[in-house]
């Protein structure tokens, strides 16, 4: 093994390593063991990557197998590493992000015995369980991405999707997070249900699972017609890509699978930023980009990608808005830019999710750990109406927090500017069909984002200091996005957070400046992603954006005189006025719009549907099944029915029933081989 | 190679060893019996280690072969031997064997000896099963097998227990008739043979095809159990004391699967090929109505059993697609759902011993009290839902992936096991293990000791060593199943 493929494999095994160590000999090593030893490991998994980085850079990209899994006829699984520049991005973004959320963790899970039941023996050690957890997480976050086969992928995808269930349900005693971890957990299984279909499809006509291979074979793929439904042939390559699609819409929480999202923001704040903010969630924009040489072959796929990405950002973004718990405020921010990411996939911009994918990651991480910092202060209040000018408390917190916003609203020249308007930009020029209906959603989107965004800094951090008031009525009722017996409902006096929990804010908030500034010459027009990203020559959205680009300034002087910085001005505008100027207002904007506000406080009525319909009637048509069909036709008629058996049942529960039971069994053998001496001696 | 008789010895050893057990003789010895128990069923797993280890993974022929004639007048012959599609199941076998002992060390209290002894001998009359090459052999292991688990049921069994019981004998009893039936036409078709290798040969009219399919069919559909015939299997198993449950699913359930490969696939290739679109329909229906039936079930042995038979569906859809990703992945689902059901009912045998109820209702908040259980039960709830990683994603992905060679519409069907296993397996663990302390029963709850967690953490490293490294065992299949998808392909009337 050289060098290099030693490095490769340390990036995933130093966060795994540091999670055995700490889930099972938690105990042993104690609090500061544990943090230690995990940001240990993801720190040289961070270095590592580094260093993988500049060798890619430097021209030696790899794809290679490090043993074969199994195999079967001709078909041999393996686990194998392909990097590139696609993963050595996604390596850099996760194990940075990951080692600020597990410095961070140090200060959020400080007192986490105050989240258990006094006597509760899951309790104890939980700290050293976290840890453990989002070094698992990290880990299978790594395979994910460094993966070169879908096999390999897939593992990934499902470990990610574990860690999310085991760390949403990470206070285990709260029903409102064992609801959710279920719900996420069934919700991603919808989606991986048509991710393995796709899997399968692609084994099965082109034999192999490995990247290459199959990309190597993409023409035969778009080359075939598949007929689902006989009489109606469809390009095979459309019909494994919707597939796999499918599987995206379940990690990145695409509408309609987007319903787990929010309700995860029942797990701790970190794991909240960590993975339903800046990795996990993007694993479908990665998958997507990874799999450009497939999805350029199918205008019905891209087309489905980008409707379905248009929906969410604009439909999620109006969500935001009447939400009144900061963490939800931002979750569904999140689901809004992940809508974004795939609008851009949609458009063949391939680079410009990816772009959108690392700005995102920083601020995102940003504002939910501001969130987190506020939440601390806050002894674990979410409610921004019981917030207020905390800016002169959390002055750090603030800063940082309105750097997130700023970049979230897509501001130049903070981070999320240059790749939100490269995204429009891109769907603009896009021939993708549907890129009509979908780019003035985009615009729209961006007042919507940039007023949310606004909203939650002026709730939180200006206006007058609600959280000496007493809660009003009705609201401590809110009990879903509370903390149960632990919310803290006396007078608090906040304070700035530790340095553990402001220094991961401050070294996450510098990239969400510049990130962008530094990056988008060479991510999005120069041959930054080299091979990894093909696009075929009759989706020219991104080459005509770079015939028009003329470096980062030039950029923001454009934007300037561009409708989406009016729009964002628009929305931060029109925040400042209804939550500073006139803090009236809302209540009676509220108050007139009636039906609009209640149907997006029920978030268009998904969760009440889905309850319904799916998890109602699945458990109607197992009672139905069961008793109908197990109990009365199966075992009513075709068992217990016949009444010549009576007498026998009666017969041989005399048997058991007296007790000889030996009798009963050497009588059984006897019967055995008698029956066998009669039929031998017959032939 | 040694030229020691290996299969006949991991035969015999626990059936001698069982005897020996029972001298013992009344519950005053009852330690006993339990020690010399333990010691026999951890050599008769130590005596087929060098049958995986001897075992040349190039040929399909069978390896450690034993004849000698038995009922020379009837051309019966004690033959035994292995091939790549019997082997793994003799070791799983006697490795589950000792699990089994152990895990009943504390909970049986009385007929001690005879507990033990009915697992021993039941373990090498399996054993002769999956080793037997003459039909006769076969047949007298295949039925005698069935006793000392009615025994355990019956007499170790829960308060319905004779119920359970009859209905367990009733469902096997028609289906061993005709297969008697299906095995004298053979012997005589085949010019007085009862050699399994001859009968792989003979020549049979299509029509006689259908009618030893059918009868065949009926014996191992009961076994598996294939859809509509399961119902006798949630009685058996909310009634058998935890090591029958755990016999019953990581063993006997794999003799009526194991008989399509044995019986029906090779013997009647062509009435099988005919034919298949019955079992993958009765599969696909196992699969899916079976996964909204576990829903709905408030016992958690009950759900585990339905589940155990929705995951059989898998084995028997793999079987029927004739492509090597679904038969080897039929035969690692096999391996795999030994393990996980067997660690799933030893999860609930370990609940049930300390509150005496099987209720799902009964429970709440357990990982409070018994957080080392907790994790545990999570490992093998996720390996029941088929997460990557543990042996319950290998199988179940290869005969999806086979499945999609055979039919898009198969695949999708049978792909919404990720889905429904998921939903009872998890509602399921939420329920019992999640959420505050439910009531005072179990705030008291003791956390599992050591030799539960010596059970349960053996097991639990062989669902993750074959979910990471599943090569030793698919390799072990290659040649045999390669050469049996080449017979069946062949007309054979």
């Amino acid at each position: 093994m050289t060098d290099m493929q030693q490095l490769y494999l340390l990036v995933p095994l130093a966060p795994l390593a540091g999670a055995i160590i700490a889930g099972f000999f938690g105990r042993t090593i104690g609090r500061a063991g544990a943090h230690w030893v995990t940001i240990i490991g993801v720190f040289a998994s961070l270095v590592a990557s580094w260093f993988i980085y500049q060798d890619v850079d430097g021209g030696n990209p790899y794809n290679g197998t490090v043993y074969t899994w199994a195999s079967s006829g001709d078909l041999n699984f393996e686990i194998g590493f392909l990097i590139d520049k696609l993963t050595v991005t996604m390596m850099l973004v996760v194990t940075f992000v990951s080692l600020m959320v597990h410095i961070y963790t140090i200060g959020y899970m400080a007192h986490d015995e105050d989240n258990w039941p006094a006597d509760s023996l899951a309790g104890r050690n939980s700290y050293q369980r976290f840890f453990a957890y989002i070094s698992l997480f990290t880990f299978s976050m790594l395979m994910l991405v460094m993966s070169n086969n879908f096999l390999q992928l897939f593992f990934g995808w499902e470990a990610v999707g574990l860690v999310s269930y085991l760390l949403i349900g990470f206070w285990a005693t709260r029903p409102t997070a064992i609801y959710a971890n279920l719900k996420a957990f069934l919700v991603n299984r919808v989606g991986d249900f048509g991710f393995l279909l796709g899997i399968g499809l692609i084994v099965a006509y082109c034999g192999t699972l490995n990247y290459t291979e199959v990309f190597a074979l993409s023409q035969k793929l778009s080359g075939t017609s598949i007929e689902l439904i006989s009489g109606s042939p469809w390009m095979l390559v459309s019909v494994v890509c919707i597939c796999l699609f499918i599987g995206a819409m379940g990690k990145s929480a695409q509408f309609p699978l987007h319903v787990w999202l929010p309700d995860s923001m029942e797990g701790p704040t970190p794991i909240s930023a960590l993975i339903h903010a800046a990795t996990m969630v993007t694993a479908g924009i990665f998958m997507v980009a990874r799999m450009s040489p497939l999805f350029e072959l199918s205008d019905a796929a891209l087309s489905f990608v980008i409707v379905i990405g248009a929906i969410t950002a604009f439909f999620m973004a109006l969500i935001a808005i009447v939400q009144t718990d900061i963490k939800r405020v931002v979750a569904y921010s999140t689901l809004s830019q992940l809508g974004y990411m795939t609008t851009a996939l949609g458009a063949s911009a391939y680079s410009a999710a990816m772009f959108h994918l690392a700005t995102h990651a920083f601020f995102k991480a940003v504002l939910f750990l501001g969130a987190g910092s506020v939440i601390i202060a806050m002894h674990h209040e979410q409610d921004m109406r019981r917030m207020g000018g905390l800016r002169k408390y959390m002055p750090i917190t603030y800063l940082t927090v309105l750097i997130g916003a700023l970049a979230n609203a897509g501001f130049p020249p903070f981070a999320g500017f240059f790749s939100k308007d490269s995204i429009i930009e891109a769907v603009h020029l896009s021939t993708t069909s549907g890129a009509g209906f979908v780019y003035p959603l985009l615009l729209a989107g961006i007042f919507v984002g940039s007023f949310y965004s606004f909203r939650l800094v002026f709730m939180t951090f200006h206006g007058k200091e609600r959280f000496r008031e007493a809660p009003p009525h009705g609201q401590a009722a809110q009990g879903h996005d509370d903390y149960g017996q632990h919310s803290h409902h006396g007078p608090v006096e906040p304070h700035e957070s530790p340095w553990v929990v402001t220094v991961p804010l401050i070294l996450l908030a510098i990239p969400s400046v510049i990130a962008g500034w530094a990056m988008v010459g060479p991510a999005l027009f120069g041959n930054y992603f080299g091979g990894a990203i093909f696009i075929a020559p009759e989706h020219p959205a991104i080459a005509r954006m770079a015939e028009e680009f003329h470096g980062a300034m030039g950029m923001v002087l454009h934007g300037l005189m561009a409708p989406p910085f009016w729009l964002a001005l628009g929305g931060a505008a029109s925040a400042w006025y209804l939550y500073i100027v006139r803090p009236d207002l809302p209540a009676v904007i509220k108050e007139k719009s009636g039906v609009l506000a209640r149907i997006l406080e029920k978030k268009y009525g998904f969760d009440e549907f889905n309850e319904w319909f799916f998890a109602g009637g699945a458990r109607l048509l197992g009672r139905g099944l069961w008793k109908g069909g197990d109990q009365t036709l199966i075992d009513g008629l075709a068992v217990n029915g016949s009444a010549k058996l009576v007498g026998w049942v009666a017969s041989i529960v005399r048997l058991f029933q007296s007790g000889y039971i030996y009798q009963y069994a050497f009588s059984m053998i006897i019967g055995v081989f008698v029956l066998l001496t009669l039929w031998m001696n017959r032939a | 190679m040694t030229g020691l008789p290996l299969l006949s010895i991991a035969i015999w050893l626990p059936i001698v060893g069982g005897l020996l057990v029972l001298a013992t003789g009344p519950d005053r010895n009852a330690g006993q019996a339990r020690l010399i128990a333990l010691i026999v069923a951890v050599a008769g797993f130590l005596v087929t280690l060098p049958l995986y280890i001897g075992f040349d993974v190039t040929t399909s022929d069978m390896q450690f072969t034993e004849l000698l004639p038995w009922v020379p007048r009837f051309n019966i012959h004690y033959q035994l031997g292995v091939d790549g599609i019997s082997v793994l199941f003799i070791l799983l076998n006697s490795f589950i064997t000792p699990l089994v002992v152990l895990a009943g060390w504390k909970v049986i209290g009385e007929k001690v000896a005879q507990y033990m002894a009915a697992f021993l001998v039941m373990s090498g009359l399996m054993n002769g099963i999956f080793a037997a090459l003459d039909a006769v052999l076969f047949y007298v292991f295949f039925e005698a097998s069935l006793i000392p688990m009615y025994l355990i049921i019956g007499v170790w069994g829960g308060p319905n227990r004779v119920y359970a019981a009859f209905k367990f004998f009733l469902y096997t009893v028609l289906g061993s008739l005709l297969m008697l039936v299906a095995l004298i036409y053979l012997f005589f078709q085949s010019g007085f043979s009862f050699n399994l290798l001859d009968w792989h040969e003979v020549r049979i009219p299509l029509t006689a095809q259908i009618y030893l399919f059918l009868a065949f069919l009926v014996a191992f559909a009961v076994k598996v159990p294939m859809w509509p015939v399961h119902t006798w299997l949630p009685d058996a198993h909310v009634e058998a004391p935890t090591g029958g449950s755990v016999v019953l699913a990581a063993i006997m359930l794999k003799l009526g699967a194991y008989g399509f490969l044995r019986f029906s696939l090779p013997i009647v290739p062509d009435a099988s090929r005919e034919l298949a679109w019955l079992i993958i329909a009765l599969s696909l229906t196992a699969v899916v109505y079976i996964g909204f039936v576990a829903l709905v079930q408030a016992d958690m042995k009950k759900l585990i059993a339905y589940s155990s038979v929705a995951h059989m569906g898998f084995v028997t859809l793999g079987f029927f697609i004739f492509n090597s990703l679904g038969v080897e992945g039929a035969l690692v689902q096999m391996i795999s759902h030994g393990f996980i059901s067997g660690a799933m009912f030893l999860c609930v045998g370990v609940l049930y011993d300390r509150l005496h109820s099987r209720q799902i209702a009964d429970y709440g908040g357990v990982v409070n009290t018994m957080p080392k259980f907790a994790a545990l039960f999570m490992f093998f709830a996720m390996a029941n839902t088929g997460l990557p990683a543990t042996s319950g994603f290998v199988g179940e992905f290869m005969v999806i992936l086979g499945a999609m060679q055979f039919d898009f519409w198969v695949a999708f069907i049978a792909a919404t096991t990720l889905i429904t296993s998921a939903a009872y397996t998890l509602w399921l663990y939420k329920r019992v293990v999640f959420g505050a302390v439910a009531n005072p029963r179990v705030a008291e709850l003791a956390d599992i000791d050591m030799r539960e967690f010596a059970i349960l953490g053996l097991l639990a490293l062989c669902v993750l060593w074959m979910g990471l490294y599943p090569f030793p065992f698919t390799e072990v299949m290659h040649a045999s199943v390669e050469n049996l998808l080449k017979h069946v392909a062949v007309p054979k009337f």
